[in-house]
């Protein structure tokens, strides 16, 4: 879609969270100056566009107990990607799933999930039971567990200079 | 944590809606007032369980262009490189991994030639090569973490 003036405004607006009040969008639009009309129609159209994936919480996984972090990687034939993403997607225990490229010879993985628990048994136990669920035995895959997070922040993608309106669209 | 912090975060990790009174059905499912709602949301805030309330952006639809990197980094020199590279402001997370390409961190910048700029830049200042592996696909997530 293309963003218009209004659209850039309040992405600025929001991007670094909603005001904790019982009707957020009228905070937004007393600061805007429209109305708080015209903030849901223009956030339910970035909504529906993709843009904005959800109105929501980022998570601090290791303050809540989530020690275990785990990256799991897998090397999928270009032909079973759909299909064996989709089933890791479903797992309970799996937070992210991407399709990314290879970098032979070093790196053979192309599917990558995070998997999250409150130990590392728990983790593995979960990857164990994917791979039996599924019969993945035959697709090779490596796990690489976090030991040190050094800046776990949500990306911005606006900078404080663009405030005034100028987000990037 | 209790049980009201529990029932909260697992229902805003779905997501709240776009409305007028946005937290009026997490209350009545919650059977506690409005204003509890977002007195608990500001204490997980504040106690830093929760990183930020707000719009979950897809960022390559901004225009923006995201990606994640991995290098090899020799052991003695790992937290001298991460400090190098945790300086630029488009790394977003950066984590050590049992892995020989030991760190990993994600990448955003605004467009895509000032992502490929701060790859470069740095590559140069920590002549480690840098293994960038770009978003292909995203599998969509249901059920997201319960806590």
């Amino acid at each position: 879609m293309v963003l218009n003036e209004t659209d850039r405004q309040l992405i600025a607006a929001i991007q670094d969270g909603l005001p904790l009040a019982s009707q957020p969008y009228a905070v937004i639009a007393d600061q805007l100056g429209i109305t708080q009309q015209a903030v849901i129609t223009r956030l339910q159209a970035l909504q529906d566009s993709g843009l904005i994936k959800r109105m929501g919480v980022v998570v601090r996984h290791r303050a809540l107990g989530y020690d275990a972090n785990a990256m799991v990687v897998w090397d999928v034939p270009e032909a079973d990607i759909e299909r064996i993403g989709k089933l890791l997607a479903d797992e309970t225990c799996v937070t992210l799933c991407y399709q990314r490229p290879r970098r032979l010879p070093d790196w053979p993985y192309n599917l990558f999930c995070m998997i999250h628990g409150r130990a590392r048994d728990s983790v593995l136990r979960c990857i164990e039971r994917i791979i039996d669920r599924h019969g993945l035995h035959d697709v090779d895959h490596d796990v690489l567990f976090s030991t040190r997070g050094f800046k776990q922040c949500g990306a911005r993608y606006a900078s404080p200079a663009d405030q005034a309106g100028a987000a990037r669209g | 944590m209790d049980e009201l912090d529990r029932k909260l975060v697992n229902s805003l990790q779905d997501g709240l809606p776009v409305c007028d009174r946005p937290f009026d059905a997490l209350a009545d499912q919650t059977g506690v007032t409005v204003t509890e709602v977002l007195t608990r949301i500001q204490k997980l805030l504040d106690e830093k369980l929760l990183s930020r309330f707000g719009p979950m952006y897809n960022a390559e639809q901004l225009g923006g262009a995201v990606t994640l990197c991995a290098m090899q980094v020799a052991g003695e020199q790992f937290d001298a490189v991460a400090e190098m590279v945790n300086a630029h402001p488009e790394v977003a997370h950066n984590y050590e991994r049992e892995h020989p390409l030991n760190m990993w961190f994600v990448v955003a910048a605004e467009h895509p030639e000032q992502l490929a700029r701060v790859i470069r830049g740095i590559e140069q200042e920590t002549a480690c090569r840098v293994y960038d592996m770009p978003k292909q696909q995203e599998f969509y997530i249901g059920l997201k973490l319960a806590v």
